[in-house]
């Protein structure tokens, strides 16, 4: 006999309204549907009411989490169209200000992984470690969380010789308090007892059902939009972080490499950043065309399609976030594993749905 | 009032329980409410206490904008929670429908579902901005349960009295 | 900077996409677009990071034969545009029934002939 349970949507260890439809048989989940629409609000229709520039705020406010990114890509593909180049130093400031972005994210994220099986103290530190990132945050843009520094041309504020030095120190104190952590992840009874071998997602699956970001790549696929070299990834050396067994464990270390890895990028970026304009002029712009850009998310890969008809309100505006790409895979992790363990597998493609259905 | 109603009322103010729920926000205001519970802001250190239940929780904090889908969750969340309740809408959204108004799937604040106490503006919302609108709220709480005044209590009592006064008549005779 | 796209008839979908899936080709997403009196469907595929790009062109109540039978991931897209355009799918694999995202107090079809109020300017075709 199977017993159909509702996981959501407002449920303790979620903080978004994820509703997943969960077959049971006894104890063993069977069969998972998912059920969306509590966030949606239809901001792609927005772009007919809200010009070039005014749509980098509703863009931004896609996800609050990973704003920055959005704004990139949302940027990137205006100028794009428009046949804009951009200033190599405001190509610079707007990376440091996503790899920040992803590391608030992955530390964000691995707090709440570490609440979904009970492990507060794990939260508790993550998130506290966290709070450094987010001061740099406040003290260069002016907001915790939605910075708006991206605008249609370039940036909008720069980041004095001071500010670096001091962002360079607070680095250098973010990787002793991870090296800090670090042991707990790979040693810790609970956090492997939990993780190791729940959800498995293999690869060939991962790759048919179009798994993008850590998901991806915890499950051995060595692929990374940032290896295009969009925006100033081009001037920076780095390789994706690569698990191979596929299950949240994996996708765990995944992001938890990706945080030192954003450390190093951040320092290159610093090291390398060039003097130069913020931004350059874009006057009464009238775009006309169409162009997809691509950018590589803290979650994975996020796409934007946008289409100008000549006039100052873009025709259409179509994002493509990372979760709605992890859904499918979530959805053939889930079957065979117990019933207990759903939040946590659910919470390891590290889900945001807000971002999902916009 | 008694000594027990009155240790019941201060014990509820210097120890709110919250419930949130997530509307259709971005995300922005519910990880600052998320900072509010950690080692930085610490509201625990208040009594305050983050749960997942409405139905043992006095505040309810909600983020985002409403939309067709999630106002009868909403509503439902809202309905299982005892009184006294008090209701918080945080952010730009939560208040007014934010940035997202014009969206065609958009109902709009909050209040336009359930009645709120407490309007705290900002997009997103400081952490700061959170702690102190859960303050005012504990305010709004206090006030809820004196304005009933001894009356209405005393009629609550009677009825529960003629209820269990009652029960032998209801009982199935077997 | 223009979007190359490789412009098929909706025949040719099927065979076109499956032949894509055996050279070992990532499905990323659907894009679709209202042109007044059609609508342009742009399907995005990536293999190491090169992205190929398919293009149909629908008129208004015409079905699609549906790509989930070939790749699951399509699922999830393809429900999104029937509520947002009003596109039916030929042989969807979990059909929602329109109601993937909106209740039914929206307005159906909200995507097509912009439903929020706009300026006068941006008003063209219907």
């Amino acid at each position: 006999m199977s017993t159909i349970i509702p996981f959501g949507p407002q449920h303790p260890v979620l903080p978004e309204p994820l509703h997943l439809k969960i077959t049971l048989k006894d104890e063993i989940v069977t069969d998972a549907i998912p059920m969306l629409g509590y966030v949606h609000r239809g901001l792609e229709t927005l772009v007919s009411i809200k010009d070039l520039d005014q749509m980098v705020q509703v863009v931004e406010r896609v996800c609050g989490i990973c704003s920055c990114i959005h704004a990139h890509t949302y940027c990137m593909c205006v100028e794009g169209i428009l046949g804009i180049e951009i200033p190599k130093r405001a190509e610079f400031l707007r990376i440091i200000w996503s790899e920040l972005h992803r590391m608030h994210s992955h530390l964000l994220w691995l707090g709440l992984l570490a609440d979904a099986f009970g492990m507060e103290s794990l939260f508790m530190h993550c998130w506290r470690i966290r709070e450094r990132v987010m001061d740099v945050m406040e003290a260069t843009a002016g907001n915790r969380v939605i910075i708006s520094i991206n605008k249609v041309g370039g940036v909008r504020r720069d980041l004095s010789p001071d500010q670096l030095r001091w962002i360079a120190q607070v680095l250098d104190e973010l990787e002793r308090e991870l090296d800090a952590i670090k042991p707990v992840l790979t040693n810790d009874y609970t956090v492997k007892k939990r993780t190791v071998g729940v959800g498995v997602l293999t690869k060939e699956q991962a790759y048919e059902l179009g798994a993008v970001g850590p998901t991806l790549r915890g499950s051995g696929v060595a692929q990374d939009v940032r290896m295009t070299g969009y925006g100033a990834y081009k001037f920076i050396d780095f390789e994706p972080v690569v698990e191979k067994d596929g299950d949240s464990y994996a996708r765990t270390m995944v992001r938890f490499r990706e945080l030192y890895q954003a450390i190093d990028i951040v320092r290159q970026l610093i090291r390398k950043l060039p003097d130069g304009e913020l931004s350059v002029k874009v006057k009464a712009a009238k775009p006309e065309g169409e162009i997809v850009c691509r950018s590589e998310q803290p979650r994975g890969e996020l796409l934007y399609y946008v289409k100008g008809n000549g006039s100052k309100f873009l025709e259409r505006v179509r994002i493509r976030t990372p979760t709605f790409a992890n859904v499918p895979p979530l959805l053939a992790m889930l079957p065979g594993i117990e019933m207990a363990d759903v939040p946590v597998v659910a919470l390891s493609i590290d889900p945001c749905i807000s971002c999902t259905e916009r | 009032m008694g000594f027990f109603t009155k240790l019941l009322e201060t014990s509820r103010v210097k120890s709110p329980w919250i419930v949130h729920f997530d509307c259709g926000s971005c995300n922005g205001c519910d990880i600052e409410i998320l900072a509010c519970l950690t080692p930085i802001y610490d509201v625990e250190r208040f009594g305050i206490l983050n749960i997942g239940n409405p139905k043992h929780a006095d505040i309810l904090i909600v983020s985002g904008t409403v939309n067709h889908r999630n106002a009868k969750v909403l509503r439902n969340v809202y309905d299982q929670m005892p009184e006294p309740r008090a209701v918080i809408a945080i952010g730009a959204c939560g208040t007014s429908g934010g940035i997202f108004r014009e969206a065609y799937n958009v109902v709009g604040g909050v209040d336009k579902v359930i009645p709120v106490d407490v309007y705290v503006p900002g997009c997103p919302a400081k952490p700061e901005a959170i702690i102190d609108g859960v303050v005012l709220a504990l305010g709004k709480l206090k006030e809820q349960r004196t304005a009933k005044d001894t009356d209405s209590l005393a009629a609550e009592l009677h009825q529960a009295r003629e209820f269990y006064a009652n029960r032998a008549d209801r009982q199935v005779v077997e | 900077m223009a979007l190359e796209t490789k412009n098929i008839a909706k025949t040719q979908l099927q065979a076109e996409v499956a032949s894509l899936k055996a050279v070992g080709y990532r499905f990323v997403t659907l894009s679709c677009v209202d042109l007044g009196d059609s609508f342009d469907l742009i399907y995005h595929f990536d293999r190491e990071l090169q992205m190929t790009h398919l293009r149909i062109t629908v008129l208004k109540g015409d079905t699609v034969p549906s790509i989930s039978n070939i790749y699951f991931a399509a699922l999830c897209i393809e429900n999104e545009i029937k509520d947002f355009f009003g596109i039916s799918f030929d042989g969807l694999i979990l059909d929602f029934g329109g109601h993937f995202y909106l209740e039914e107090e929206v307005k159906r079809y909200p995507f097509c002939k912009v439903s929020v109020k706009e300026p006068q300017a941006a008003k063209e075709g219907n």
